[in-house]
Protein backbone atom coordinates (compact mmCIF):
# COMPACT_ATOMS: atom_id res chain seq x y z
CA UNK A 1 0.00 0.00 0.00
CA UNK A 2 3.15 2.27 0.82
CA UNK A 3 3.96 1.70 -2.96
CA UNK A 4 1.16 3.01 -3.76
CA UNK A 5 1.43 6.15 -2.21
CA UNK A 6 5.27 7.03 -3.19
CA UNK A 7 4.51 6.12 -6.78
CA UNK A 8 1.61 8.79 -5.93
CA UNK A 9 3.73 11.32 -4.62
CA UNK A 10 6.08 10.87 -7.39
CA UNK A 11 3.95 11.39 -10.21
CA UNK A 12 2.46 14.38 -8.82
CA UNK A 13 5.36 15.77 -8.35
CA UNK A 14 7.01 15.00 -11.61
CA UNK A 15 4.21 16.42 -13.17
CA UNK A 16 4.46 19.66 -11.24
CA UNK A 17 8.18 20.22 -12.00
CA UNK A 18 7.14 20.46 -15.61
CA UNK A 19 3.86 22.53 -15.29
CA UNK A 20 4.83 24.79 -12.71
CA UNK A 21 7.43 26.93 -15.90
CA UNK A 22 5.25 25.77 -18.46
CA UNK A 23 2.20 27.17 -16.31
CA UNK A 24 4.25 30.51 -16.10
CA UNK A 25 4.77 30.58 -19.63
CA UNK A 26 0.92 29.83 -20.27
CA UNK A 27 -0.13 32.41 -17.92
CA UNK A 28 2.10 35.26 -18.88
CA UNK A 29 1.06 34.58 -22.74
CA UNK A 30 -2.86 34.55 -21.70
CA UNK A 31 -3.06 31.03 -23.49
CA UNK A 32 -5.22 29.12 -19.99
CA UNK A 33 -8.03 28.96 -22.73
CA UNK A 34 -5.32 27.28 -24.97
CA UNK A 35 -4.43 24.19 -22.46
CA UNK A 36 -8.31 23.09 -21.66
CA UNK A 37 -8.76 23.08 -25.27
CA UNK A 38 -5.97 20.67 -25.81
CA UNK A 39 -6.95 18.73 -22.19
CA UNK A 40 -10.54 18.56 -23.73
CA UNK A 41 -8.55 17.14 -26.86
CA UNK A 42 -7.21 14.42 -24.97
CA UNK A 43 -9.97 12.48 -24.28
CA UNK A 44 -10.49 12.18 -28.29
CA UNK A 45 -6.75 10.81 -28.29
CA UNK A 46 -7.81 7.93 -25.43
CA UNK A 47 -10.65 6.93 -27.63
CA UNK A 48 -8.58 7.10 -31.01
CA UNK A 49 -6.26 4.51 -28.93
CA UNK A 50 -8.33 2.31 -27.70
CA UNK A 51 -10.17 2.03 -31.37
CA UNK A 52 -7.09 1.47 -32.99
CA UNK A 53 -5.69 -0.26 -30.69
CA UNK A 54 -2.57 1.12 -29.73
CA UNK A 55 -1.02 2.95 -27.23
CA UNK A 56 -3.24 5.07 -25.43
CA UNK A 57 -0.28 7.32 -24.71
CA UNK A 58 1.01 7.93 -27.67
CA UNK A 59 -2.53 8.75 -29.60
CA UNK A 60 -2.94 11.27 -26.65
CA UNK A 61 0.17 13.16 -27.45
CA UNK A 62 -0.67 12.46 -31.42
CA UNK A 63 -3.71 14.45 -31.37
CA UNK A 64 -2.73 17.02 -28.42
CA UNK A 65 -0.03 17.84 -30.38
CA UNK A 66 -1.62 17.77 -33.77
CA UNK A 67 -4.39 20.01 -32.45
CA UNK A 68 -1.13 22.33 -31.13
CA UNK A 69 -0.43 22.66 -34.67
CA UNK A 70 -3.37 22.94 -36.39
CA UNK A 71 -5.13 25.83 -34.32
CA UNK A 72 -2.64 28.31 -35.07
CA UNK A 73 -2.73 28.33 -38.91
CA UNK A 74 -6.79 27.39 -38.56
CA UNK A 75 -7.29 30.52 -36.71
CA UNK A 76 -4.95 33.34 -39.30
CA UNK A 77 -7.41 31.09 -41.87
CA UNK A 78 -11.13 31.55 -40.45
CA UNK A 79 -10.06 35.62 -39.33
CA UNK A 80 -12.58 35.14 -35.99
CA UNK A 81 -11.62 35.64 -32.63
CA UNK A 82 -9.00 32.74 -30.91
CA UNK A 83 -11.48 32.76 -28.01
CA UNK A 84 -14.75 31.62 -30.21
CA UNK A 85 -12.78 29.00 -32.05
CA UNK A 86 -10.38 27.90 -28.99
CA UNK A 87 -14.11 27.20 -27.53
CA UNK A 88 -15.35 25.10 -30.46
CA UNK A 89 -12.40 23.06 -30.87
CA UNK A 90 -12.48 22.33 -27.02
CA UNK A 91 -16.21 21.34 -26.56
CA UNK A 92 -16.11 19.45 -30.08
CA UNK A 93 -13.00 17.30 -29.39
CA UNK A 94 -14.45 16.94 -25.93
CA UNK A 95 -17.93 15.65 -27.66
CA UNK A 96 -16.49 13.85 -30.07
CA UNK A 97 -14.15 11.99 -27.27
CA UNK A 98 -17.50 11.28 -25.12
CA UNK A 99 -19.22 9.73 -27.92
CA UNK A 100 -16.05 7.56 -28.92
CA UNK A 101 -15.73 6.25 -25.77
CA UNK A 102 -19.42 4.99 -25.57
CA UNK A 103 -19.04 3.39 -29.10
CA UNK A 104 -16.34 1.57 -27.62
CA UNK A 105 -18.63 -1.63 -26.74
CA UNK A 106 -16.38 -4.34 -25.97
CA UNK A 107 -13.67 -2.97 -24.17
CA UNK A 108 -14.23 -1.02 -21.04
CA UNK A 109 -13.12 2.47 -20.64
CA UNK A 110 -13.20 4.18 -17.16
CA UNK A 111 -14.39 7.43 -18.40
CA UNK A 112 -14.68 8.82 -14.36
CA UNK A 113 -10.81 8.24 -14.24
CA UNK A 114 -10.18 9.81 -17.52
CA UNK A 115 -12.24 13.09 -16.63
CA UNK A 116 -10.85 13.40 -13.14
CA UNK A 117 -7.78 11.04 -13.37
CA UNK A 118 -6.35 8.33 -10.74
CA UNK A 119 -3.12 9.02 -9.46
CA UNK A 120 -3.18 5.79 -6.96
CA UNK A 121 -3.18 3.88 -10.17
CA UNK A 122 0.20 5.14 -11.49
CA UNK A 123 2.31 1.87 -12.40
CA UNK A 124 6.06 2.11 -12.78
CA UNK A 125 5.70 2.05 -16.47
CA UNK A 126 3.61 5.81 -16.24
CA UNK A 127 6.61 7.41 -14.13
CA UNK A 128 9.39 5.99 -16.32
CA UNK A 129 6.64 7.99 -19.21
CA UNK A 130 6.05 11.20 -17.12
CA UNK A 131 9.95 11.15 -15.61
CA UNK A 132 10.91 11.47 -19.31
CA UNK A 133 8.57 14.16 -20.88
CA UNK A 134 9.32 16.25 -17.17
CA UNK A 135 13.20 15.86 -17.96
CA UNK A 136 12.62 16.57 -21.94
CA UNK A 137 10.50 19.38 -21.32
CA UNK A 138 12.68 20.67 -18.39
CA UNK A 139 16.07 21.00 -20.62
CA UNK A 140 14.05 22.65 -23.57
CA UNK A 141 12.85 25.07 -21.42
CA UNK A 142 16.24 25.70 -19.65
CA UNK A 143 17.70 25.87 -22.83
CA UNK A 144 15.46 28.38 -24.39
CA UNK A 145 14.12 30.47 -21.31
CA UNK A 146 15.48 34.17 -22.17
CA UNK A 147 14.11 33.53 -25.54
CA UNK A 148 10.26 32.71 -24.06
CA UNK A 149 10.45 35.35 -21.67
CA UNK A 150 11.66 37.81 -24.06
CA UNK A 151 8.75 36.28 -26.30
CA UNK A 152 5.91 36.13 -23.59
CA UNK A 153 7.22 39.93 -22.63
CA UNK A 154 6.63 41.37 -26.12
CA UNK A 155 7.01 39.45 -29.42
CA UNK A 156 7.70 42.18 -31.88
CA UNK A 157 10.51 43.52 -29.91
CA UNK A 158 12.09 39.75 -29.68
CA UNK A 159 11.66 38.93 -33.12
CA UNK A 160 13.98 42.41 -34.01
CA UNK A 161 16.34 41.17 -31.50
CA UNK A 162 16.76 38.13 -33.82
CA UNK A 163 14.91 35.51 -31.70
CA UNK A 164 12.91 33.22 -33.88
CA UNK A 165 9.88 33.39 -32.45
CA UNK A 166 7.50 31.30 -34.83
CA UNK A 167 9.92 28.43 -34.03
CA UNK A 168 9.26 29.61 -30.14
CA UNK A 169 5.92 29.56 -30.38
CA UNK A 170 5.65 26.18 -32.21
CA UNK A 171 7.60 24.84 -28.81
CA UNK A 172 5.46 26.08 -25.94
CA UNK A 173 2.61 24.70 -28.03
CA UNK A 174 3.90 21.84 -28.54
CA UNK A 175 5.34 21.03 -24.90
CA UNK A 176 2.39 22.17 -23.86
CA UNK A 177 0.10 19.59 -25.84
CA UNK A 178 3.13 16.64 -24.72
CA UNK A 179 2.67 17.76 -20.66
CA UNK A 180 -1.22 18.01 -20.79
CA UNK A 181 -1.08 14.36 -23.05
CA UNK A 182 0.89 12.53 -20.03
CA UNK A 183 -0.57 15.03 -16.94
CA UNK A 184 -4.36 13.67 -18.01
CA UNK A 185 -3.42 10.29 -16.48
CA UNK A 186 -2.35 11.80 -13.10
CA UNK A 187 -5.37 14.68 -12.33
CA UNK A 188 -7.67 14.13 -15.39
CA UNK A 189 -8.88 15.92 -18.69
CA UNK A 190 -11.25 17.90 -16.89
CA UNK A 191 -8.35 19.96 -14.46
CA UNK A 192 -4.95 19.36 -15.83
CA UNK A 193 -5.18 23.14 -17.38
CA UNK A 194 -5.23 24.06 -13.46
CA UNK A 195 -2.56 22.82 -12.66
CA UNK A 196 -0.94 24.97 -15.04
CA UNK A 197 -2.62 28.40 -14.21
CA UNK A 198 -3.18 28.36 -11.00
CA UNK A 199 0.33 27.39 -8.98
CA UNK A 200 2.42 29.86 -11.51
CA UNK A 201 -0.65 32.46 -10.74
CA UNK A 202 -0.15 31.92 -6.93
CA UNK A 203 3.46 32.51 -7.56
CA UNK A 204 3.62 35.26 -9.66
CA UNK A 205 1.61 37.32 -6.83
CA UNK A 206 5.50 36.87 -4.43
CA UNK A 207 7.87 37.19 -7.35
CA UNK A 208 9.84 40.05 -8.39
CA UNK A 209 11.33 37.83 -11.81
CA UNK A 210 10.30 35.46 -14.33
CA UNK A 211 12.64 33.27 -12.38
CA UNK A 212 10.91 33.31 -8.81
CA UNK A 213 7.50 32.63 -11.01
CA UNK A 214 9.00 29.68 -12.34
CA UNK A 215 10.33 28.05 -8.85
CA UNK A 216 7.69 29.44 -6.68
CA UNK A 217 5.03 27.75 -9.14
CA UNK A 218 7.44 24.51 -8.43
CA UNK A 219 6.97 24.62 -4.90
CA UNK A 220 2.93 25.71 -4.65
CA UNK A 221 2.42 22.87 -6.98
CA UNK A 222 4.64 20.24 -4.95
CA UNK A 223 2.51 21.50 -1.72
CA UNK A 224 -0.71 21.08 -3.58
CA UNK A 225 0.06 17.32 -4.66
CA UNK A 226 1.28 16.50 -1.30
CA UNK A 227 -1.83 18.33 0.55
CA UNK A 228 -3.66 16.78 -2.47
CA UNK A 229 -2.76 12.72 -2.27
CA UNK A 230 -2.25 13.46 1.98
CA UNK A 231 -6.15 14.52 1.60
CA UNK A 232 -7.52 11.40 -0.08
CA UNK A 233 -5.64 9.15 1.57
CA UNK A 234 -6.71 9.86 5.23
CA UNK A 235 -9.93 11.54 4.01
CA UNK A 236 -10.87 9.41 1.20
CA UNK A 237 -11.45 12.54 -1.34
CA UNK A 238 -10.79 12.20 -4.88
CA UNK A 239 -6.92 12.71 -5.62
CA UNK A 240 -6.99 15.02 -8.55
CA UNK A 241 -9.67 17.63 -7.60
CA UNK A 242 -8.48 17.48 -3.94
CA UNK A 243 -4.93 18.45 -5.14
CA UNK A 244 -6.28 21.44 -7.93
CA UNK A 245 -8.36 22.27 -4.32
CA UNK A 246 -5.20 22.99 -2.51
CA UNK A 247 -3.57 25.02 -5.30
CA UNK A 248 -6.45 26.72 -5.32
CA UNK A 249 -6.68 27.44 -1.68
CA UNK A 250 -3.04 28.70 -1.88
CA UNK A 251 -4.14 30.94 -4.39
CA UNK A 252 -6.54 32.63 -2.56
CA UNK A 253 -4.03 33.02 0.37
CA UNK A 254 -1.98 34.65 -2.37
CA UNK A 255 -4.31 37.30 -3.76
CA UNK A 256 -4.48 39.27 -0.54
CA UNK A 257 -1.18 38.84 0.90
CA UNK A 258 1.36 39.02 -2.54
CA UNK A 259 3.80 42.14 -1.87
CA UNK A 260 4.47 42.63 -5.43
CA UNK A 261 0.32 43.00 -6.21
CA UNK A 262 0.84 43.94 -9.58
CA UNK A 263 -1.56 46.98 -11.13
CA UNK A 264 -2.13 48.49 -8.00
CA UNK B 1 26.97 55.37 -49.25
CA UNK B 2 23.44 53.09 -49.82
CA UNK B 3 20.35 52.97 -48.40
CA UNK B 4 19.40 50.67 -45.42
CA UNK B 5 15.66 49.94 -45.91
CA UNK B 6 14.40 50.44 -49.39
CA UNK B 7 11.08 50.55 -49.99
CA UNK B 8 9.84 49.93 -53.76
CA UNK B 9 6.33 50.96 -54.42
CA UNK B 10 5.12 49.31 -51.02
CA UNK B 11 1.00 48.60 -50.69
CA UNK B 12 -0.81 46.96 -47.49
CA UNK B 13 -4.12 45.85 -48.02
CA UNK B 14 -6.49 43.62 -44.97
CA UNK B 15 -9.15 42.44 -45.91
CA UNK B 16 -10.85 44.74 -48.35
CA UNK B 17 -9.38 48.00 -47.14
CA UNK B 18 -6.16 49.69 -48.62
CA UNK B 19 -4.03 50.40 -45.69
CA UNK B 20 -0.90 52.04 -47.48
CA UNK B 21 -0.52 52.77 -51.48
CA UNK B 22 2.40 53.41 -53.21
CA UNK B 23 5.29 53.95 -50.51
CA UNK B 24 8.72 54.33 -51.80
CA UNK B 25 11.05 55.38 -49.22
CA UNK B 26 14.74 55.34 -49.18
CA UNK B 27 16.31 55.80 -45.20
CA UNK B 28 20.38 56.87 -45.23
CA UNK B 29 22.48 56.32 -42.87
CA UNK B 30 22.98 59.44 -40.14
CA UNK B 31 19.46 60.56 -41.05
CA UNK B 32 16.80 61.55 -39.34
CA UNK B 33 13.36 60.87 -41.52
CA UNK B 34 10.35 61.93 -39.39
CA UNK B 35 7.09 60.25 -40.37
CA UNK B 36 3.91 62.51 -40.02
CA UNK B 37 0.09 61.82 -40.50
CA UNK B 38 -3.06 61.71 -39.09
CA UNK B 39 -4.33 59.33 -37.15
CA UNK B 40 -5.67 56.03 -39.65
CA UNK B 41 -2.75 57.12 -42.20
CA UNK B 42 -0.92 54.01 -41.57
CA UNK B 43 2.08 55.18 -40.03
CA UNK B 44 2.58 51.90 -37.42
CA UNK B 45 1.97 49.73 -40.53
CA UNK B 46 4.83 51.29 -42.69
CA UNK B 47 7.16 50.97 -39.57
CA UNK B 48 6.03 47.45 -39.43
CA UNK B 49 6.71 46.95 -42.59
CA UNK B 50 10.20 48.44 -42.22
CA UNK B 51 10.63 46.39 -39.19
CA UNK B 52 9.98 43.56 -41.58
CA UNK B 53 7.14 42.66 -38.96
CA UNK B 54 5.06 42.56 -41.43
CA UNK B 55 4.77 41.84 -44.98
CA UNK B 56 3.84 44.41 -47.76
CA UNK B 57 1.29 43.34 -50.25
CA UNK B 58 1.96 44.70 -52.64
CA UNK B 59 5.57 46.23 -53.95
CA UNK B 60 9.33 45.27 -52.46
CA UNK B 61 11.67 45.89 -49.27
CA UNK B 62 15.00 45.76 -49.60
CA UNK B 63 17.30 45.74 -46.31
CA UNK B 64 20.57 45.98 -45.91
CA UNK B 65 22.59 42.18 -44.60
CA UNK B 66 22.59 41.73 -40.84
CA UNK B 67 21.31 45.33 -40.17
CA UNK B 68 21.04 45.84 -36.42
CA UNK B 69 17.56 47.79 -35.78
CA UNK B 70 16.87 49.23 -32.40
CA UNK B 71 12.94 49.33 -32.05
CA UNK B 72 11.31 51.43 -29.77
CA UNK B 73 7.40 50.62 -29.87
CA UNK B 74 4.41 52.62 -29.55
CA UNK B 75 3.25 51.05 -25.89
CA UNK B 76 4.25 48.26 -23.86
CA UNK B 77 1.43 46.17 -22.15
CA UNK B 78 2.81 43.96 -19.98
CA UNK B 79 0.98 41.36 -18.48
CA UNK B 80 0.55 41.50 -14.99
CA UNK B 81 1.14 38.27 -13.99
CA UNK B 82 5.03 38.64 -15.44
CA UNK B 83 7.18 40.15 -13.06
CA UNK B 84 10.08 41.81 -14.40
CA UNK B 85 12.83 44.21 -12.63
CA UNK B 86 13.88 47.21 -15.19
CA UNK B 87 17.25 45.59 -15.58
CA UNK B 88 15.66 41.77 -16.14
CA UNK B 89 13.74 43.28 -18.84
CA UNK B 90 16.38 44.96 -20.83
CA UNK B 91 18.41 41.83 -20.48
CA UNK B 92 15.89 40.16 -22.60
CA UNK B 93 17.68 41.54 -25.28
CA UNK B 94 20.95 41.67 -23.76
CA UNK B 95 23.03 39.94 -20.72
CA UNK B 96 26.48 42.18 -20.79
CA UNK B 97 26.84 44.15 -17.80
CA UNK B 98 28.73 46.56 -19.55
CA UNK B 99 26.41 46.91 -22.34
CA UNK B 100 23.01 47.37 -19.99
CA UNK B 101 25.23 49.94 -18.16
CA UNK B 102 25.73 51.94 -21.23
CA UNK B 103 22.69 51.80 -22.58
CA UNK B 104 20.82 52.75 -19.59
CA UNK B 105 23.19 55.40 -18.97
CA UNK B 106 22.38 56.85 -22.98
CA UNK B 107 18.80 56.45 -22.40
CA UNK B 108 19.11 58.01 -18.62
CA UNK B 109 17.11 54.80 -17.07
CA UNK B 110 20.34 54.19 -14.37
CA UNK B 111 18.82 54.65 -11.41
CA UNK B 112 15.27 52.87 -12.57
CA UNK B 113 17.49 49.74 -12.54
CA UNK B 114 15.72 48.07 -9.92
CA UNK B 115 12.12 49.53 -10.00
CA UNK B 116 9.52 47.12 -11.50
CA UNK B 117 8.53 47.71 -14.87
CA UNK B 118 5.21 47.69 -13.85
CA UNK B 119 5.10 50.87 -11.44
CA UNK B 120 6.81 53.19 -14.37
CA UNK B 121 5.46 56.67 -15.27
CA UNK B 122 4.94 56.81 -18.84
CA UNK B 123 8.48 58.92 -19.20
CA UNK B 124 10.19 56.24 -17.53
CA UNK B 125 8.83 53.29 -19.67
CA UNK B 126 9.64 55.58 -22.87
CA UNK B 127 13.48 55.71 -21.44
CA UNK B 128 13.78 52.15 -20.50
CA UNK B 129 12.19 50.95 -23.93
CA UNK B 130 14.70 53.68 -25.17
CA UNK B 131 17.87 51.79 -23.48
CA UNK B 132 16.81 48.45 -24.73
CA UNK B 133 16.01 49.52 -28.33
CA UNK B 134 19.72 50.83 -27.63
CA UNK B 135 21.23 47.58 -26.78
CA UNK B 136 21.05 46.31 -30.49
CA UNK B 137 23.99 48.77 -31.36
CA UNK B 138 21.43 50.03 -33.67
CA UNK B 139 22.48 51.15 -37.34
CA UNK B 140 19.13 52.23 -38.03
CA UNK B 141 16.48 53.23 -34.31
CA UNK B 142 12.90 53.34 -34.96
CA UNK B 143 10.97 55.28 -32.94
CA UNK B 144 6.97 54.64 -33.06
CA UNK B 145 5.51 57.98 -31.18
CA UNK B 146 8.00 58.25 -28.60
CA UNK B 147 6.74 61.24 -26.92
CA UNK B 148 2.94 59.64 -26.35
CA UNK B 149 2.44 59.57 -22.73
CA UNK B 150 5.43 61.89 -21.80
CA UNK B 151 4.95 65.55 -20.42
CA UNK B 152 6.09 68.80 -22.22
CA UNK B 153 9.49 69.01 -20.40
CA UNK B 154 10.01 65.30 -20.72
CA UNK B 155 9.44 65.37 -24.58
CA UNK B 156 11.91 67.89 -25.21
CA UNK B 157 14.50 66.62 -23.74
CA UNK B 158 13.31 63.21 -25.52
CA UNK B 159 13.77 64.72 -28.45
CA UNK B 160 17.14 66.57 -27.57
CA UNK B 161 18.59 63.21 -26.68
CA UNK B 162 17.35 61.42 -29.79
CA UNK B 163 19.20 63.88 -32.19
CA UNK B 164 22.35 63.53 -29.90
CA UNK B 165 22.60 59.83 -30.20
CA UNK B 166 22.23 59.51 -34.13
CA UNK B 167 25.49 62.21 -34.12
CA UNK B 168 26.99 59.70 -31.63
CA UNK B 169 26.34 56.57 -33.00
CA UNK B 170 25.56 57.70 -36.92
CA UNK B 171 22.80 55.48 -37.35
CA UNK B 172 19.49 56.37 -38.99
CA UNK B 173 16.59 57.03 -37.56
CA UNK B 174 12.80 56.50 -38.38
CA UNK B 175 10.55 58.40 -36.12
CA UNK B 176 6.65 58.70 -36.03
CA UNK B 177 6.04 62.33 -34.23
CA UNK B 178 3.24 64.46 -33.63
CA UNK B 179 5.77 67.31 -32.46
CA UNK B 180 5.54 69.63 -35.81
CA UNK B 181 7.53 71.69 -34.33
CA UNK B 182 10.69 69.39 -33.38
CA UNK B 183 10.02 67.77 -36.72
CA UNK B 184 10.67 70.65 -38.74
CA UNK B 185 13.23 71.87 -36.45
CA UNK B 186 15.64 69.04 -36.35
CA UNK B 187 14.63 66.35 -38.70
CA UNK B 188 16.60 65.57 -42.01
CA UNK B 189 13.33 64.61 -44.37
CA UNK B 190 10.06 64.50 -43.71
CA UNK B 191 7.16 62.32 -45.36
CA UNK B 192 3.69 63.16 -44.80
CA UNK B 193 1.63 60.29 -44.88
CA UNK B 194 -1.81 59.51 -45.18
CA UNK B 195 -2.16 55.98 -46.83
CA UNK B 196 0.27 57.33 -49.46
CA UNK B 197 3.19 59.76 -49.36
CA UNK B 198 1.81 63.21 -49.81
CA UNK B 199 4.47 65.10 -49.77
CA UNK B 200 7.94 64.18 -48.80
CA UNK B 201 11.75 66.03 -48.70
CA UNK B 202 13.51 68.40 -46.47
CA UNK B 203 11.19 69.69 -43.82
CA UNK B 204 11.06 73.80 -45.37
CA UNK B 205 9.47 72.25 -48.66
CA UNK B 206 6.99 70.18 -46.79
CA UNK B 207 5.94 72.89 -44.54
CA UNK B 208 5.02 74.81 -47.95
CA UNK B 209 3.34 71.95 -49.25
CA UNK B 210 -0.85 72.19 -50.33
CA UNK B 211 -0.92 68.70 -49.31
CA UNK B 212 0.77 69.31 -45.97
CA UNK B 213 -1.59 72.65 -45.37
CA UNK B 214 -4.34 70.67 -46.13
CA UNK B 215 -3.53 68.23 -43.31
CA UNK B 216 -2.01 69.89 -40.72
CA UNK B 217 -3.22 73.61 -41.30
CA UNK B 218 -1.24 76.59 -40.88
CA UNK B 219 1.10 76.25 -37.79
CA UNK B 220 1.62 79.80 -37.16
CA UNK B 221 5.38 79.09 -38.02
CA UNK B 222 5.59 82.40 -39.86
CA UNK B 223 9.74 81.95 -39.88
CA UNK B 224 8.68 79.26 -43.25
CA UNK B 225 8.82 80.88 -46.49
CA UNK B 226 5.88 79.85 -48.72
CA UNK B 227 6.95 77.68 -51.39
CA UNK B 228 5.19 76.58 -54.15
CA UNK B 229 5.24 72.87 -55.19
CA UNK B 230 3.50 70.85 -58.05
CA UNK B 231 1.03 68.52 -56.22
CA UNK B 232 0.13 65.94 -58.57
CA UNK B 233 -2.92 64.79 -57.28
CA UNK B 234 -6.24 65.99 -55.30
CA UNK B 235 -7.50 64.13 -52.05
CA UNK B 236 -11.27 63.93 -50.97
CA UNK B 237 -12.66 65.07 -47.83
CA UNK B 238 -11.41 61.43 -46.29
CA UNK B 239 -7.95 61.94 -47.65
CA UNK B 240 -8.48 59.55 -50.75
CA UNK B 241 -6.31 60.32 -53.45
CA UNK B 242 -8.48 61.69 -56.55
CA UNK B 243 -5.93 60.89 -59.28
CA UNK B 244 -6.22 60.65 -62.85
CA UNK B 245 -4.03 58.30 -64.39
CA UNK B 246 -1.64 61.10 -66.41
CA UNK B 247 -0.43 62.75 -63.39
CA UNK B 248 0.78 60.26 -61.99
CA UNK B 249 3.55 59.71 -64.42
CA UNK B 250 6.24 61.99 -63.44
CA UNK B 251 5.50 61.17 -59.61
CA UNK B 252 8.79 60.85 -57.72
CA UNK B 253 7.94 59.71 -54.09
CA UNK B 254 10.65 58.24 -52.23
Amino acid sequence: MVDLLVYAVCAGLLLILATGPLGAIVVWQRMAYYGDTLAHSSLLGVAIGVLMNISIEASVIAICALLALILGPLHRWSGGSIDSLLGIASHGSLAAGLVAVSMQSGKIIDLNAILFGDILAVSGRDLALLGSVTLGSSILLLINWNSLVALAAHRDLAQIEGRRVALLEVLQMLLIAVVVAVGMKIVGVLLISALLIIPAASASRWSRSPEQVAVGAIIVGACSVVGGIASAWWLDTPAGPSIVLFATLLFLIALPTGKYRLGS
Amino acid sequence: MSALVTLHSVGLVAGERSILSNINLKLMPGTITSLIGPNGAGKTSLVKIVLGLSKPSEGRVERQQKLRVGYMPQKLALNTYLPLSVERFLRLSDYRKRKLAWAMERAEASHLAQYSMHKLSGGEVQRVLLARALLTDPQLLVLDEPAQGVDISGQLALYERISALRNELNCAVLVVSHDLHWVMAQTDNVICLNQHVCCHGHPQTVSADPAYLKLFGKQGDAALVPYVHDHDHAHTIHGDVVDDESTHKDCQHG
